[in-house]
């Protein structure tokens, strides 16, 4: 097998492991490290198709998605922190007024 | 050459209609010459074609085309042969006549470019009927003439009663043309044609079965006594006095409540498949016209008079109809638009010169004052009444004779009932007209301020048409019933002849005549005894027959009721009660979907890897 494939099954974990935990946890910068982690195994995955097809398209994508991942975590403790200041809590179980 | 000319005879009075609005906007006084120059131009146009019919049967133009669909062809055509001839030399000639008045009688009214255009739009309905080629045309025409009554009759429309009357004018027409859609649906079923003159055909009316074309005869009558103004529909016609006189004298008396005897006539072939027809339309007509006839004894309205009697005059071209003499019925057609609009106009001028009052109770004695009107009301009610040798004596003289000769197996044997009916009803209208001329004309004036003749414009063409009411019938009975022998089944020639004939024809006339002058001026005491002998007839008569009672019990409350029921019961369970149901399922939907809106962020979650598993298993390539 060939030893790059090897890092796209790790991504495929760390994926999954992430997934498991947006779907499981209920604390939201849990959650937000959830998605931190998702992003960075497509990081991943994106470099080793970058390797595996010789050229650089992957690599010019994983800055994107590190650049957007950084404003989205500006803004994503942003919101935990007015989150935090109105309900006393970070536990999205609490804050679902929203629904119908 | 001729084709331009038969086209501008449609076409004259619609630009008219328009200019004379426009124009009319900017000066009022333009409007009246405006429309008259239009009927002005359409009438040199019509005679100048008459004249040319002598080379020529017939002249035809295709103004554009209309419907066309698969192999069925209906042009715009227009169609000029004698009948149209007389009709359109009637519709333009008293046409012109009444426009010249109206100048005169709408001169202080605020809205005049107003009653000009409807008044011109009506003359090119008027003609489009009577020109029409077949029968979808004359239908463009027949609810053209019916929309632009109801427009006149509701012409002051800010009086609530008068705009009641164009509404109830408007919605009685509808069921007679209800008739007529049903009569085209028939024929063109059984015939594959609506042409006029392929319908006067026999070949191709031999393909109508028989219980098809009673049908069709019975449906084309039903039109004619919507717009004729026959039983049981000719109540809208003495409500329709709402509207302007000159309105009444060219709508109402003159042109368009003939267009039901001009339709009978164009489509005799049809009207005469079945001999019960004309019998069911023979005996109609005798009703209306004593009806009619009988309340006219008693109305007090001017007006009202001539409105019943117009009715009843109409009743007697039917009666000419019914016995199959189409061109007796066209005659009396022509005379009754001379004295008939006359009388109209007459009773228009002494309106006008008794400062709008109507009532005949508070006239009297207009002799006097208006001594012009007085000799042509005089003139035109010597016609009505059938005095040798006015207009009137030889077309209700030749209907007289004609009932006698009736080839109609269904009324051969009533041939002496109906003709005693008849002259019992000329006897009628002779009574009736000369009372109205007493109340109005002699004795001393009852009403107050001071009558005044009215002014030339207005003077002159009621003189004019007084003239044709005197030498009309004189001039036209030798040659009118040979004249329409192409289009018109032929009659048989009457013995109109000497002065002996003239006594006696004129008979029922002069003895309805003097025994009015007996009651009204002789013996007025006479006149209190008999009303206390008869005083249950005269509450009939004053009651109208209660024709308006009878058709609001037996038709309009049951169609009321019936609107209830629908709005009520069908309304309210069927539609209403549709929509709650749709309604009631879309809320159950709902209440029921928005569950998966948890307002947790893990649904969710689960939500968008489900929706991206599926996507991924329907479209990545690799299974």
């Amino acid at each position: 097998m060939d030893p790059i494939v090897s890092y796209l099954g790790i991504a495929c974990v760390l994926f999954t492991i992430g997934g498991i935990g947006l779907c499981l946890r209920r604390n939201a910068i849990v959650l937000f490290m959830c998605v931190e982690m998702m992003l960075n195994a497509v990081n991943l995955a994106f470099v080793a198709f970058s390797k595996i097809h010789g050229n650089l398209d992957g690599q010019i994508a994983v800055f994107f998605v590190m650049v957007i991942a950084a404003a989205e975590s500006a803004i994503g403790l942003a919101i935990i922190l007015a989150v935090f200041r109105t309900h006393s809590s970070i536990e999205t179980t609490d804050a679902a007024e929203l629904k119908w | 050459m001729e084709d331009i000319r038969l086209a501008l005879i449609v076409i004259a009075p619609l630009i008219g209609a328009v200019a004379s609005y426009v124009f009319g906007r900017v000066a009022p006084k333009l409007s009246g010459g405006i429309a008259s120059a239009a009927v002005a131009v359409s009438l040199f146009n019509v005679v100048s074609l008459w004249q040319g019919l002598g080379a020529q049967e017939s002249f035809s133009f295709i103004l554009s085309s209309w419907l066309s669909f698969a192999d069925v062809q209906l042009p715009l055509e227009i169609y000029f042969d004698k009948l149209s001839a007389v009709m359109c030399l009637v519709v333009t000639g008293v046409g012109l006549l009444i426009h010249l008045y109206s100048i005169g009688y709408m001169a202080e009214d605020e809205s005049r470019p107003r009653f000009f255009a409807y008044l011109n739009l009506f003359i090119a309905s008027m003609l489009i009927l009577v020109l029409g080629k077949s029968l979808p045309v004359i239908f463009i025409g027949w609810e053209g003439v019916g929309l632009c009554s109801y427009l006149l009759i509701g012409f002051w429309y800010t009086n609530p009663d008068f705009a009641s009357a164009g509404r109830k004018a408007f919605v009685m027409n509808r069921i007679g043309d209800l008739g007529f859609i049903v009569a085209m649906a028939i024929l063109y079923h059984a015939c594959g044609t609506l042409d006029v003159i392929a319908l006067s055909n026999p070949k191709i009316l031999a393909r109508i079965p028989s219980d098809l074309g009673y049908i069709a005869g019975i449906a084309l009558f039903l039109a004619a006594t919507g717009k004729s103004a026959q039983l049981p529909l000719f109540t809208w016609l003495p409500d329709a006095m709402a509207g302007p006189t000159p309105v009444s004298a060219l709508i109402h008396a003159a042109t368009m409540v003939t267009a039901g005897i001009y339709l009978m006539a164009r489509m005799f072939g049809v009207v005469g498949l079945d001999p019960l027809v004309p019998a069911i339309i023979l005996w109609t007509a005798l009703a209306t016209s004593a009806v009619a006839a009988l309340i006219a004894i008693s109305q007090n309205d001017i007006k009202k008079v001539l409105a019943y009697s117009t009715v009843s005059q109409l009743g007697f071209m039917f009666l000419a109809v019914g016995v199959g003499a189409y061109s007796v019925a066209l005659f009396h057609v022509v005379t009754h638009a001379f004295f008939k609009a006359c009388l109209f106009m007459s009773a228009g001028s002494v309106i006008h010169g008794c400062h709008h009052e109507q009532d005949m109770r508070r006239m009297g004695g207009l002799a006097r004052s208006m001594p012009l009107t007085c000799l042509s009301y005089g003139a035109a009610t010597l016609a009505i009444a059938g005095i040798a040798p006015f207009a009137g004596y030889f077309s209700k003289h030749a209907i007289l004779e004609s009932l006698a000769h009736t080839p109609n197996i269904y009324l051969h044997s009533f041939s002496g009932v109906i003709g005693l009916a008849a002259t019992a009803i000329a006897i009628c209208t002779a009574f009736y007209m000369t009372r109205s001329f007493i109340l109005t004309f002699m004795g001393s004036y009852r009403g107050e301020g001071h009558p005044h003749e009215a002014p030339m414009i207005m003077t002159a063409p009621v003189l004019l048409l007084a003239a044709l009411s005197v030498a009309g019938g004189l001039v036209l009975n030798p040659v009118f019933f040979h004249y329409l022998e192409g289009p018109l089944p032929p009659v048989q020639e009457h013995a109109s002849g000497g002065v002996i004939g003239f006594i006696f024809g004129s008979a029922p006339g002069l003895f309805g005549i003097l025994a009015a002058y007996t009651l009204f001026v002789l013996v007025p005491t006479l006149k209190d005894q008999v009303r206390k002998v008869l005083w249950i007839g005269e509450k009939i008569s004053a009651g109208k027959f209660f024709v308006d009672e009878i058709l609001e019990v037996t038709v309009i409350a049951p169609v009321r009721a019936l609107s209830v029921v629908v709005t009520q019961v069908l309304d309210r369970s069927v539609s209403l009660g549709s929509g709650e149901a749709i309604g009631g399922i879309s809320r159950a939907v709902g209440e029921l979907t928005c569950r998966a809106t948890t307002g947790q962020v893990s649904t969710y979650v689960l939500w968008i890897f489900a929706s991206a598993a599926l996507l991924l298993y329907v479209f990545l390539p690799v299974r």
